[in-house]
């Protein structure tokens, strides 16, 4: 008994406590934007009230209300935030279904098939995945205008498989090398095409890797600024991660509980994604180091 | 390896599948046949990647080179101008104090990332209890977009409001808090506590990775041994993570350089330039003045900066 106490002491201190700074560090923006969004003007705007609460009791001098939800109301009733958390969802699926197919059979045909020029096309895919965003914006910027695709969401339904694409491929490839030749090869000689083994056999054996690829797709493609922010410039056509930091600041005046409102909301979709899927973030980013 | 048992696959499993396969018909037998040749297969199915990559990377990059060296605005194209652009750049007060400004922003933010990063990783690796939670918690910033989470920090850091500010002054410590975002030397701090605190959930999960492969006998083999905890960690622990730590270094090191996000939300690259990075000058000259060509030429030489950068880690990499 004395020495599971001792032990329990031990560990308190050593490990429990050292991890504290590290949490509050990790997970005070967010409560801070939470309890932001929820705070009335009259208690958001006053200096002496206590900024890490919402004052509940009537009877304090800093007591306006209590929680309220007018900035959630002014985002969804001044902004078209709908809009832009419709076009983020619909960028985010479509580009992420588009990178993985064109992954899929990039990394099959890279870690598979025997060809010219296989292995430089593998480093290239390489080198693209190194390469920034911020690098190529403002000439494919131009390339989206000529495409005649500028304002429009399809400008980046075409433009984030880019980044997309050499991510997953390369994902995927190590993930195809794991499996066993043999499957496919019994498949084959069993009278499948090598296509078919591909779909029938390969697939469905790397679900889980294929997983990892979609959700950190969706995730890249959800959390994606630079591009939306200068390929766009309608109002109508923007995402969330856009719309929110471009919209909610007018002239001087900024509206801050509904910038935290809409950064909440914005956030709410990928956490949702984050919290069911957990084991397969941890899983994806201790095999393929991501951005 | 897998390369080599592809060696070794017999050559004769093409022909005898499409003599098994269901197909009747002559030309659709041909076709078969030819896409299950192996390069025929092989260049079928790279083909997207292919032309998706080279219309939409490797042409804007060229784009990129054409423009850096014309006097181009957006929407009209410019007349041949030589380096001039680069020659100006390397003339220019701003773009010197925003190369300043991105070798202190990612020498400091990936500094602070990997030391925090890896007594993160040490304390994640011994956590037994409520590990799910205190991970899932230590991931959350990663996760979040960094546009919208750097929002919640310029609040945090707002001139007036400022929560940290609040907290100075109730503690006693300051009568009037500083201007975070209006003072340079602070403006730099700030940018880079938002970078390490989205940076490290990467470096902490990804060097725990590293820790829980390292074999247990040798920290048993160096205790009876008679090594101590410290002697344990610099001789075993981090050796043994090398290679995952220039991994990591190699790619946080090119993400934070070429970093946009943080800067332009928090800043926009103010007060007085101090906290331009490539991409956001890049961003203000090329998009917001019109200037393309001069906008093209600050992204690109990031180029040559991270093309050496990845060099000297990766043969970093090889040689351990």
């Amino acid at each position: 008994m004395k020495t599971r106490t001792r032990n329990f002491l031990g560990q308190l201190l050593t490990l429990y406590i050292p991890l504290v700074p590290f949490i509050l560090f990790s997970l005070f923006p967010f409560y801070f934007m939470v309890i932001t969004s929820f705070k009335a003007d009259g208690e958001l705007y006053n200096l002496k009230a206590n900024p890490f609460i919402i004052q509940l009791s009537p009877t304090h001098p800093d007591y306006s209300g209590g929680p309220t939800l007018e900035h959630y109301q002014l985002l969804l009733r001044d902004t078209p935030f709908l809009t832009w958390l419709f076009n983020s969802v619909l960028v985010s699926v479509l580009a992420t279904a588009i990178s993985i197919v064109i992954a899929i059979l990039a990394a099959y045909s890279l870690a598979r098939l025997r060809f010219r020029g296989a292995p430089s096309f593998g480093t290239a895919v390489f080198i693209t995945y190194l390469v920034p965003t911020t690098l190529l914006f403002l000439p494919l910027a131009q390339v989206v205008n000529r495409l005649g695709l500028a304002d429009s969401v399809w400008a980046l339904i075409v433009t984030y498989p880019t980044f997309l694409v050499p991510f997953c491929t390369w994902l995927l490839l190590g993930y195809f090398r794991t499996i066993p030749q043999e499957i496919e090869e019994c498949a084959m000689v069993d009278g499948c095409t090598r296509f078919q083994a591909l779909i029938r056999i390969v697939l469905p054996v790397a679900i889980p890797g294929i997983a990892c690829a979609v959700l950190f797709a969706f995730t890249i493609s959800w959390n994606e600024f630079i591009y939306a922010l200068t390929f766009i410039s309608s109002t109508a056509q923007k995402t969330t991660t856009v719309g929110v930091t471009a919209e909610l600041i007018r002239g001087d005046i900024f509206y801050w509980g509904s910038l935290m409102a809409g950064a909440v909301l914005g956030s709410i979709p990928i956490v949702l994604v984050y919290v069911v899927f957990m084991d397969y973030y941890v899983s994806g980013l201790t095999q393929g180091a991501i951005k | 390896m897998p390369t080599g048992a592809l060696e070794q696959k017999p050559r004769s499993f093409e022909t005898t599948t499409a003599v098994r396969a269901p197909v009747q018909d002559p030309f659709r037998k041909k076709m078969s046949l030819f896409f299950q040749r192996e390069h025929v297969l092989g260049y079928t199915l790279i083909a997207p990647a292919f032309v998706l990559l080279g219309v939409l990377v490797a042409w804007p990059f060229c784009m990129a080179l054409y423009f850096s060296v014309t006097d181009s605005w957006v929407g009209q194209p410019g007349a041949y101008i030589g380096l001039r652009n680069y020659w100006n750049l390397l003339h220019d007060a701003i773009f010197i104090q925003t190369l300043q400004n991105s070798f202190v922003f990612t020498f400091s933010a990936v500094l602070l990332k990997t030391v925090l990063g890896m007594a993160l990783a040490l304390l994640l690796f011994r956590t037994v209890r409520f590990k799910k939670w205190v991970r899932g918690a230590v991931l959350l910033p990663w996760v979040i977009p960094t546009a919208l989470s750097t929002l919640g920090w310029w609040w945090m850091f707002d001139s007036l409001y400022s929560v940290f500010n609040w907290t100075l002054i109730h503690l006693g410590l300051v009568q009037v808090g500083p201007n975070w975002l209006g003072t340079p030397y602070l403006a730099k701090i700030a940018v880079i506590t938002v970078n390490v605190w989205r940076g490290l959930p990467f470096f902490a999960i990804t060097m725990l990775a590293g820790l829980v492969s390292i074999p247990r006998e040798l920290y048993e083999a160096a205790k009876t041994d008679g090594a101590g905890a410290w002697a344990r960690f610099w001789y075993i622990t981090v050796p043994m993570l090398k290679p995952v730590l220039a991994i990591i270094i190699l790619f946080s090191t090119i993400f934070t350089f070429s970093d946009f996000n943080i800067v332009y939300v928090l800043t926009r690259g103010g007060p007085i330039n101090s906290t331009h990075l490539f991409a956001t000058l890049a961003n203000q000259i090329g998009l917001q003045s019109g200037k393309i060509g001069e906008g093209a030429a600050v992204s690109l030489f990031m180029f040559p900066i991270l093309v050496l950068v990845v060099y000297f880690q990766l043969r970093f990499v090889r040689k351990e």
